[in-house]
């Protein structure tokens, strides 16, 4: 027991399980299968970007532009179907932009040699900017019926969203990837030491190019996600997506300091926060509580794992 | 290494502050130009003294948040926490609580203090980086303006007149908001310029490790940075309220950036250790000045946020390069 | 004379994977100047940084006057008196000379507590007057070479008044003349009573300047003598615990054909005109002093960092390395000076550890377990690496064990060149004799081999063939039978007259 206790992704399970009895308890609606599924839609946007952005945390980097980088991807997506291309080629235009836009970061990174943060920090400002030079004060609305599948439709003869779908491919394909391929083992190594990473003969700067560039891509697939769910299209979308993104992560077990995570713990936390959203939004707390409940989430996450080393420290000591 | 050249070098590096602030002034000089040519009207007594009015609240938040820059941090939670603290004030008179003015700024900056303190506690104590530490408190703060709140807003007719007489008014002619910007300016000149806790939050930004060795309480320095940041848009959130005669919800969003731009834009290096409040000010000024400008031009106000974040880049970039190429003559001189 | 003003008893002092000291006695009178003396990794720094509270004990204390004191922080140190210069540069590159001198205890005037600028500059000056320094002391010290940061770091240490200075070679980046004007100002200080304790590998200034030596080795206390009482060769013999022979035995390879050759390296500030050839089956070692240029020239080499000209030739074709990746698909592997920073993820076991540098080697480029297994085991029992496995930390291995996970990961890369740079700092001496033992292992199976150390013996001990840098050049190149101490010595410290002798 007290070795299971160790793995983080045991407690998140706990919790989990923790707050499905709450809420089954406070609210008769929770405990639906159909509603619980239907819910999901609230964080697979998220969800898609966090598999990647747990890849770039492991490797010790930080990228604080996805939300930004989703609204600029929808805005020109938005642009480009006004002026008659069509949909679908221009949910490909907005896959683009976002991979561009995630390789830029990577490029101003690993060429000019910024901090991550700080780079991703300005891009943050500056992509979100471009989203609303864009496209001003205005929406753009009327897409097609068929584009909606996507966001909203259900997975072929089955009650699961399209979306969830998405996110649960993806989780598999990352989680694969961070675990069982040389690829995943040089970001855990990246994150642990870099320096020694570039004396090994690793190609440190290709990787995290890669990372953003994938990252990138993400947001323009979360912002074609969150297009058809929500059916328009305003520079104001996404709003903090980052925050909650990075919480997931962080809560999720991996390391702020980079070098240490795994993909269950990022999905596990992801379930947590939209079970403990979805619960929330059915006994009528607003929004906002939940903005606050995240973002203590975040420096909670940061804080248990040092107080717990502290405990066990001690612990030891007396042992 | 030959004479002629360390001293070419040491004539480059000495001014180089000086020349950032130079090369600023001339610079925002050039957009003046600009957009007067563009629009006339743009150079006329009344717009600059909105545009001074409008950079005073900047520059005095501007002032923490180049503290926090020079340790090595950065404060995200500036513009949530300054409308807090403008909230909770403007909440106290709506519940008809007829506060003094001064009070009320007092009052202000106490619970931008707390707010601040707690960034430092996080970031020191908890040893969170600075930049996670805030973004997590950014949205707490403003999830619990809109908590205070219940969403709405405080407006004019809601506060007494005396109070929004104290960002409006004069002394001796000169707008408060001006006064008390000069103030501050000339306190934290004098606090980093001439005394030792000042002194010392260069010396952590600078090399932390020899501030250990120095004696100098590190953390004492880290702590101090982010609550006078705090207890500064405190101050601003009062301010705000006072001016702009309402306290909302989603008050100065993304007011953080335009400080980091300022600060930046004053020539404060990124890495930490460099700074100067003139320097800020002139930031401050300038961020204003394109501001106002995108304005006048009709030109889409939108715009704003793309430009700070070019800036933010470019500053960066320049800071980064500039910062390799003395470190390779240090390693030059080390060697030859 | 007698008094003794600072005892250490029975100091230890562990790092993760290093007992840097173990059970080590000193002390100090006012008015002496004790050397502390050791080879690197030997433990004196620690035992400086100890005294001054920047680092804390494990066991034993330190005596004050008599008085028993415990030194949390340098503060504490610092109002007991003590001052210190250290190893590493310990300034603020963007802040004036005055400032850095009396940064943590700047001189104030009147109540406002307002900082004394004037004041500050003026006892500057004169600080740096009594050193024989001509610098404004409002220049920022990014404007000074490293032998002025030096001596402001002194100048320092003085403005404090202490009556217990530490000084971690004081004398490492100046020339001769200002190292005597340094010897000037410190006896003068002496006779003023200060107690004095001075590290330093040039061993002829311990003996001109000091009254007392005490010597450690590998973190241990070995002795202290009146400095009139003891030889050189006595303190060599005290340093390195046995006679050369013993240390570094060393097997005859015939030497093969030539692998690596490089033209006329140079790379600005570093190092230039670099040329040299290394065969099958070869040592060559590469002496000099800190900073003279050869582990730049190594990192270069590797890839690490860009050449600005020069030409590599590898078995006879021209190469162009531009990233450690590059150097490795051509069989050349760099051991790094600084293990723990640069050779190992200290957070992974040692089977990570053992196969990072061969990911890409691995079957469609899935981690294979057993596999990495199977060439971990190899290599551990190759290198008699003691450990509990191959899934221990690479952080809970000792100081000797850790270089040999470093060894064991380009020895699976499989190279014809290795560049070895300080392979045996800081670790036991038999973790040393064992890692003499394979270097001399992989030169017989053909390896060339590239040994960059700072320590005289093992250069002298392992080298078929010694290059010796100064100032980013080659000095002088030794056989290895013309090779002695003295004469890599003189080469290493540029004095004229030095046996260049081409072979």
């Amino acid at each position: 027991m007290r070795k299971l206790l160790r793995h983080w992704e045991f407690i998140l399970l706990i919790l989990l399980v923790g707050v499905f009895i709450l809420m089954s308890n406070l609210s008769p609606y929770f405990l639906n299968l159909r509603n619980l599924l239907d819910s999901t839609v609230h964080f697979t946007e998220k969800g898609v970007i966090a598999v990647c952005m747990a890849f770039i945390i492991i490797s010790g980097n930080m990228d604080l532009s996805v939300a930004s980088n989703m609204a600029m991807s929808a805005a020109v997506m938005g642009i480009a179907f006004r002026s008659g291309i069509g949909i679908w080629p221009s949910a490909l235009l907005c896959l683009l932009v976002g991979m561009a836009g995630g390789l830029f970061n990577g490029l101003i990174i690993t060429r000019v040699k910024l901090p991550a943060m700080v780079a991703t920090l300005a891009t943050f400002s500056l992509y979100r900017g471009i989203a609303y030079v864009l496209l001003g004060n205005q929406a753009i609305t009327g897409y097609p019926y068929e584009f909606a599948t996507l966001g909203q439709g259900y997975f072929p003869g089955t009650n699961i969203p399209n979306q969830f779908v998405i996110f649960i491919a993806l989780a598999v394909i990352f989680g694969f990837i961070l675990h069982k391929t040389t690829f995943g083992r040089s970001v855990y190594a990246i994150g642990n030491n870099e320096d020694a990473c570039r004396y090994s003969g690793l190609p440190v700067d290709r990787i995290k190019v890669i990372l953003f560039t994938v990252n990138g891509l993400l947001a323009g697939l979360a912002a074609v996600l969150l297009t058809s769910r929500i059916y328009s299209t305003r520079p104001n979308i996404a709003l903090n997506y980052e925050l909650e993104i990075i919480t997931a992560v962080v809560l999720g077990g991996v390391s702020i300091k980079g070098g240490r995570g795994s993909m269950i713990g990022v999905v596990l936390a992801l379930f947590l926060i939209g079970a403990s959203r979805f619960g929330m939004s059915l006994l009528n707390i607003p929004g906002q509580m939940m903005t606050v409940v995240i973002g203590l989430m975040l420096i909670i996450a940061i804080l248990l794992p040092q107080l717990l080393d502290r405990l066990s420290g001690k612990q030891g000591k007396t042992a | 290494m030959s004479r002629t050249a360390r001293d070419k070098t040491k004539f480059t590096l000495t001014n180089l502050s000086v020349r950032r602030e130079t090369s600023l002034l001339l610079f925002t000089l050039a957009v003046i130009l600009g957009v007067t040519l563009h629009s006339p009207r743009f150079l006329s007594w009344g717009n600059f003294h909105s545009i001074f009015l409008d950079s005073a609240i900047v520059a005095i938040a501007s002032i923490g948040q180049m503290m926090v820059v020079m340790t090595g941090g950065i404060d995200l939670s500036v513009g949530s926490g300054l409308a807090l603290s403008g909230m909770l004030v403007g909440l106290i008179y709506k519940a008809g609580i007829a506060l003094n003015p001064y009070l009320a700024l007092l009052l202000g900056g106490l619970i931008g203090l707390g707010l601040g303190s707690i960034n430092g506690v996080l970031v020191v104590n908890g040893k969170i980086p600075p930049i996670i530490a805030t973004l997590g408190t950014m949205s707490i703060y403003r999830g619990l303006i809109f908590l205070a709140s219940d969403g709405q807003w405080v407006s004019a007719h809601e506060m007494p007149s005396s109070f929004i007489h104290l960002a409006r008014g004069t002394i001796l002619g000169i707008p408060n908001l001006l006064f008390i910007a000069g103030l501050f300016y000339l306190i934290f000149y004098f606090f980093l310029s001439h005394s030792k806790t000042g002194r010392e939050v260069y010396a952590v930004g600078g090399n932390l490790e020899a501030a250990k060795v120095a004696g100098i309480n590190t953390d004492k320095i880290n702590r101090i940075v982010y609550s006078v940041t705090g207890l500064l848009y405190g101050l601003c959130g009062v301010l705000w309220v006072s001016r702009f005669a309402s306290a909302q919800p989603d008050t100065a969003t993304g007011f953080e950036f335009s400080t980091v731009t300022a600060i930046v834009l004053g020539g404060v290096s990124v890495a930490g250790g460099t700074g100067q409040v003139t320097g800020v000010l002139l930031g401050a000024l300038l961020i204003s000045i394109i501001e106002n400008a995108l304005n006048v031009t009709q030109t889409n106000p939108f715009w704003k946020l793309a430009i700070q974040g070019i800036v933010i880049l470019v500053a960066v970039s320049m800071d980064g390069i500039v910062r390799r190429r003395q470190g390779t003559k240090v390693v030059r001189e080390e060697q030859l | 004379m007698s008094r003794k003003l600072l005892e250490l008893r029975g100091i230890s002092k562990r790092f993760p994977g290093v007992v840097a000291l173990d059970n080590v006695e000193f002390d100090l009178k006012a008015g002496e100047i004790h050397a502390l003396v050791g080879e690197n990794g030997a433990g004196k720094s620690t035992l400086l940084k100890i005294t001054t509270g920047v680092h804390q004990l494990d066991e034993g204390s330190i005596f004050l006057g008599g008085e028993p004191v415990t030194f949390n922080n340098p503060l504490d140190a610092k109002k007991a008196g003590i001052a210190a210069i250290y190893q590493e540069h310990t300034c603020f590159p963007q802040l004036s000379i005055s400032e850095n001198v009396f940064m943590g205890h700047p001189l104030v005037s009147n109540r406002l507590q307002r900082i004394d600028w004037k004041g500050m500059h003026q006892r500057t000056k004169q600080l740096l007057q009594e050193l024989e320094i001509n610098l404004d002391p409002k220049t920022t010290m990014n404007m000074l070479n490293v032998a002025e940061r030096q001596l402001v770091e002194i100048a320092k240490a003085l403005s404090l008044d202490s009556k217990i200075l530490l000084m971690d070679e004081p004398t490492s980046s100046l020339t001769i003349q200002e190292a005597e004007r340094l010897f000037a100002v410190i006896r003068r200080l002496r006779d003023d009573g200060v107690a004095i304790v001075f590290i330093s590998h040039r061993l002829d200034e311990v003996f001109e300047l000091s009254d007392r030596i005490t010597v450690l080795r590998d973190g241990k206390y070995i002795g202290t003598k009146d400095t009139k009482e003891i030889t050189t060769q006595e303190v060599i013999r005290w340093m390195v615990g046995r006679s050369m022979d013993e240390l570094y035995p060393k097997k005859d390879v015939p030497i093969g054909g030539e692998l690596l050759e490089v033209k006329n390296l140079a790379r600005h500030g570093e190092f230039r005109e670099i040329s040299f050839t290394v065969r099958e089956g070869e040592i060559l070692g590469i002496a000099g002093l800190v900073g003279a240029g050869r582990t730049e020239m190594a990192r270069a080499i590797f890839g690490i960092t860009p050449l600005d000209q020069g030409e590599i030739w590898l078995n006879g074709e021209r190469t162009k390395i531009k990233s450690p990746r590059d150097a490795l698909r051509h069989g050349i592997a760099y051991l790094p000076e600084d293990r723990q920073d640069h050779g190992l993820v200290l957070a992974m076991d040692i089977s990570q550890n053992t196969t990072i540098s061969i990911l890409d080697r691995f079957k469609y480029r899935l981690l294979n377990k057993d596999q990495e297994t199977e060439i971990t085991e190899k290599y551990i029992e190759l290198l008699s690496i003691r450990t509990s496995g191959c899934t221990q930390l690479a952080r809970n291995l000792s100081g000797g064990n850790q270089q040999k996970v470093v060894l064991a990961k380009w020895m699976a890369t499989e190279p014809r060149i290795l560049i070895l740079d300080e392979p045996t700092k800081g670790i036991d001496v038999q973790a040393k004799a064992a890692v003499h033992t394979l270097i001399g292992e992989l030169a017989e199976q053909g390896l060339g081999i590239i040994i960059i150390s700072s320590e005289l013996p093992e250069v002298i001990g392992i080298s078929d063939r010694i290059l010796v840098m100064h100032e980013g050049r080659i000095a002088a190149e030794f056989k290895r039978d013309q090779a002695t101490q003295e004469g890599i010595l003189q080469a290493a410290i540029g004095r004229s007259g030095a046996e260049a002798d081409a072979v």
